[in-house]
């Protein structure tokens, strides 16, 4: 809403400059001589650090220079005129290599007049559009490079020889082992002629070479180093003028000596410390010197920490800000409303507003709102005047500002149900980290979240919080509608499939309800369809028994939410295909019945069907049908889903993973069996009658053979157990539908845990020959190496619990050191792709309209309306033509 | 010494081909741009060097693809690179 006329100038260029001694000077409010801020009274002493004329930071004063007041005035530098010149901490490089290309006796650039002559032209010719900035910068390098290598002084007048320049490292310089001193650095570049600055890389217009050494120093307004006053009365001043204190006071000292003709050691000492100060003062983390520490020993935070890095002005004041009409609280779930909403508390619903401009059909609406004022939902907080005064709307002044609301006015209301917010969780990785949720009021303190949008953000509800954004134009709502809906991002740009879908107990109904289709009376058959979005007749009954009473399979009743004429046949998440009994229905097919309605014939609908990341139908519903008949399909999955596994009932305990005597014996059997065989090769190994593998020494044959033997010893282990968890076991429901877990974790709890590893190797590392003190010294066999027999059920023994926490540790290590390296990765990413885009011609250019790619990503397919990497899914269209002609 | 090979043989290296005016004309009209909107291609490239390119020339590579069965690129040969 800030319009262009309000704002007074607009920046044509900018162009960066030495600043000079002059100029310091020039711009300066006054000269600071004395380290002191205030006196006894409290008052800011003239010509000190806080003095009046450096502008003002208490209310009510006036400031000396300009007049103004708090908030008005900018604020004044000051400057302090140093007793002898100190180098810049920024410039050392470059000042380096102006004295290394220069001559030390003439100060002329060390080529031919020939060569400069050259370059010169080199300079002045450079394509004056696009490129020069680069092409000179990269150009002056090399003439730099040119001179510095010149040993001798070539202009005939002088041919003076040069002597090696090194930087020992912050701010001394050495000549062949001697110390070049500021001033005598000062006096040396002060002798490189202006018309030849521009050859190595100054341009004389604006820079001198000698204004890299300080000889004076501009002191920051006090608006930027503002003192705080605590509340037992003490002053606390800022860091950086306790940085200039420091200055001050060394420089004062330094003047004193050197003016009183003290000994030249002390004077050296004095002007080190200086330097010192000045260095820290602009970087207190440059290399090679202590940083300067405030009294309580913490770090002082001086002029370049403040810009630098994360907390830095630029990356936590400038590219991110702190916002109003946001929200943050905890989220929990909520399965019944839909998956493009989001449930905002009450106490929230009440603090965030979207302005409404009143004209003549909102008018009566409008009153509604501001009658009802702050403290009733649908009001509102704050009323604008058409002069653009804001005006807080309260219990006593809600009347008069009632009747004062006409056409013209802004009126702030409450969100309602229906607005668009964004919702967001941190750390924002893609683009499904940010949604737009439609607005549920609701009682309580948290966001309620539907549970297929948990996957794309990422969430749970063990205390995660989330951020809601109060959309405040209209242009931005309807964007944020179009594009960034929940529905709008059920389909993933990574891979196609769907991000968002059923999860955890959706998936456990479903399976339940469809799995060998388990018969519904008509009760139960409408009390699963109420909760969907299901209007109209009921398909035709299974079965109607002897007495006339009707019954609906779960098929049939999971049928009535699928959208028309729908063609698809694929393996369900229980299928294996080596024929079992038990798997006959795991084949998904759904075909439409003669009156185009879609039946699902055969097969369980479980993840392959719904799941996030897994589901084809939900996949193929929302390509073939549109994003509002997936959200539709969605909720009304994850209803039934739910509702059948309340009808059904599901709970699981740790009898499931009960298994008979003889298995476990059987169990047992095949661990003996296989730790013998380990110890075999360990035998043959010692005796030197191991054949190593090719390409393998024959310590790495052991392991490896070792490895095997156990890996295959634990999948037996599993499979012997797994043959006693058939799928009326619910853990079992759970794994094989891919509700949750999976079958490797069910064999560990009752048959065998396995080998443990530590960076994919058994266990080495020990004392002695031995990993713990409970085996012999060189035992190679697999429970001295860390393989755990045991199983979750029985319990470790104590050196299996030993090795399992080993492993343990390393599987917690990995996930914190990748997070934080795949952070700073996608850091990088994100910075060299930003000002990418993809025009409507398919090429991708960046912002200065360079092409990066002719078509994007090759082939100029979008993944997200693509069939898996296949612009069209021919064989999808094909299968529905054959059904539709047969 | 070294033998002397000439990358643009290996069957890794894309087809490099050293565009005429009239062509590099038609496909700064095709995006409507001008030619410093093209990637920069290196004069010291070695696929550059086996076509003795000359700055100012364009190269267009011509890639296989699996998902786009072909697809062309093209590149302006420069001298150096100048920071962008």
């Amino acid at each position: 809403m800030v319009s262009y006329q309000y704002i007074p100038k607009k920046i044509g260029k900018i162009q960066f400059a030495l600043i000079s001694p002059e100029e310091v000077r020039k711009m300066s409010a006054t000269k600071i001589i004395t380290a002191d801020t205030y006196d006894d009274d409290g008052f800011p002493i003239d010509m000190g650090l806080m003095d009046p004329r450096l502008g003002v930071i208490e209310p009510g004063l006036k400031c000396k220079t300009c007049g103004k007041k708090v908030d008005e005035c900018p604020g004044h530098f000051g400057h302090i005129d140093l007793a002898m010149p100190v180098i810049h901490e920024g410039y050392t490089k470059l000042i380096k290599e102006m004295l290394s290309a220069t001559c030390r006796t003439c100060g002329r650039v060390k080529l031919p007049e020939e060569r400069v002559k050259q370059y010169m032209e080199r300079i002045n010719n450079i394509d004056t559009i696009s490129l020069k900035p680069f092409q000179y910068l990269s150009l002056s390098g090399s003439i730099r490079h040119e001179a510095v290598k010149v040993t001798q002084c070539p202009h005939p007048d002088c041919g003076e020889m040069s002597k090696a320049i090194t930087l020992d490292k912050p701010t001394t310089y050495r000549e062949e082992g001697h110390k070049l001193t500021p001033k005598e650095i000062r006096e040396r570049l002060e002798r490189i002629p202006s018309e030849q600055l521009l050859l190595i890389g100054l341009n004389p217009a604006v820079a001198r070479p000698e204004w890299m050494i300080l000889t004076s120093l501009p002191v920051p307004p006090v608006t930027v180093r503002p003192s705080i006053t605590l509340e037992s009365g003490d002053r606390s001043e800022d860091d950086l003028t306790h940085k200039l204190v420091d200055v001050l006071r060394i420089n004062q000292r330094l003047q004193e000596n050197r003016d009183s003709g003290a000994p030249q050691l002390i004077v050296e000492d004095l002007w080190e410390l200086l330097q010192y100060h000045i260095t820290t003062y602009f970087d207190n983390q440059t290399s090679g010197i202590p940083p300067a520490r405030h009294r309580s020993g913490r770090p002082l935070k001086t002029l370049a920490q403040r810009l630098k890095g994360k907390e830095g002005r630029f990356r936590s004041n400038l590219s991110g800000k702190r916002v109003n009409f946001s929200a943050r609280t905890v989220i929990s779930p909520d399965p019944y409303i839909s998956i493009n909403e989001v449930g905002v508390p009450m106490p929230i619903a009440l603090e965030l507003t979207v302005p409404m401009r009143v004209n003549e059909f909102n008018f009566e609406q409008a009153k509604g709102f501001v009658e009802r004022g702050h403290n009733i939902h649908p009001g509102a907080n704050y009323i604008i005047r058409p002069d653009g005064q804001r005006l807080r709307l309260t219990e006593r002044n809600k009347e008069t500002l009632l009747e004062k609301l006409q056409v013209g006015y802004i009126v702030e209301r409450h969100i309602m149900d229906g607005d668009i917010v964004l919702f967001n969780r941190q750390p924002s990785l893609h683009r499904m980290s940010m949604m737009a949720h439609e607005v549920r009021v609701m009682d309580g303190k948290t966001f309620r979240l539907n549970l297929p949008d948990c996957p794309p953000y990422n969430a749970d509800f063990d205390g995660d919080e989330m951020n809601l954004h109060c959309l405040q134009g209209e242009e931005a709502r309807a964007e944020a509608k179009i594009i960034m809906r929940v529905q709008e991002h059920i389909l993933s740009p990574r891979f196609g499939g769907p991000v968002i879908g059923a999860i955890h107990d959706h998936i456990s109904g479903n399976f339940m309800l469809t799995h060998h289709n388990p018969l519904f009376p008509k009760e139960e058959a409408y009390h699963i369809l109420s909760r969907t979005s299901f209007k109209g007749k009921l398909l035709e009954p299974d079965i109607v028994d002897e007495n006339g009473k009707e019954y609906w399979g779960g098929k049939t009743i999971f049928s009535h939410i699928l959208p028309p004429g729908l063609h698809m046949e694929y393996p369900s998440a229980v299928y294996t295909g080596d024929g079992d009994v038990e798997e006959e229905d795991s084949l998904v097919k759904i075909f439409p019945d003669d009156d185009g309605r879609s039946r699902l014939v055969t097969g369980p609908i479980d993840e392959m069907s719904i799941g996030a990341f897994k589901g084809k139908l939900l996949e193929k519903i929302v390509r073939d049908y549109g994003s509002d008949a997936g959200r539709e399909f969605l909720d009304d999955a994850t209803r039934i889903g739910i509702t059948a596994i309340t009808l059904m009932g599901f709970s699981t305990g740790i009898d499931e993973e009960d298994i008979p005597e003889e298995a476990k014996l059987r169990i047992r059997d095949t661990l003996v069996e296989a730790e013998a065989k380990v110890d075999d090769y360990v035998k043959k190994f010692n005796s030197g009658y191991l054949e190593p593998l090719p390409g393998r020494s024959l310590k790495e044959t052991l392991e490896v053979e070792a490895m095997r033997t156990l890996g295959r010893a634990r999948d037996m282990a599993g499979q012997i157990a797994s043959k006693y968890l058939g799928l009326k076991n619910s853990a079992v429901i759970m794994a094989r539908s891919g509700a949750r877990g999976s079958m490797l974790n069910l064999s560990q709890m009752s048959g065998c845990i396995g080998q443990q590893a530590v960076r994919g190797e058994r266990i080495q590392r020990g004392y002695q020959g031995r990993t713990l003190p409970h085996f012999k010294q060189m035992d190679l066999g697999a429970a001295a190496k860390g393989f755990v027999k045991s199983c979750y059920k029985s319990g470790l023994n104590p050196t299996e619990y030993f090795f399992h926490s080993m492993g343990g540790r390393e599987g917690l290590v990995d996930t914190a050191v990748r997070t934080s390296r795949s952070g700073y990765m996608q850091r990088r990413l994100i910075n060299a792709l930003e000002d990418l885009k993809v025009l409507p011609d398919r090429t991708v250019r960046n912002t200065s309209g360079t092409i990066v790619q002719f078509k994007y990503g090759e082939d100029g397919v979008d993944p997200t309306r693509s069939a898996r990497s296949d612009p069209i899914d021919y064989e999808d269209i094909i299968r529905t033509a054959m059904r539709e002609v047969a | 010494m070294m033998p002397q090979f000439n990358v643009m043989e290996n069957y890794l290296v894309p087809r490099h081909s050293i565009m005429s005016e009239e062509e590099v004309d038609e496909l700064l009209k095709e995006y409507g741009i001008v030619k410093g909107k093209l990637p920069l291609i290196l004069m010291a490239d070695p696929c550059a060097k086996a076509l003795a390119a000359q700055p100012g020339q364009v190269i267009k590579i011509e890639r296989e693809s699996p998902t786009a069965g072909a697809s062309n690129y093209y590149r302006l040969v420069v001298e150096e690179k100048t920071g962008l």
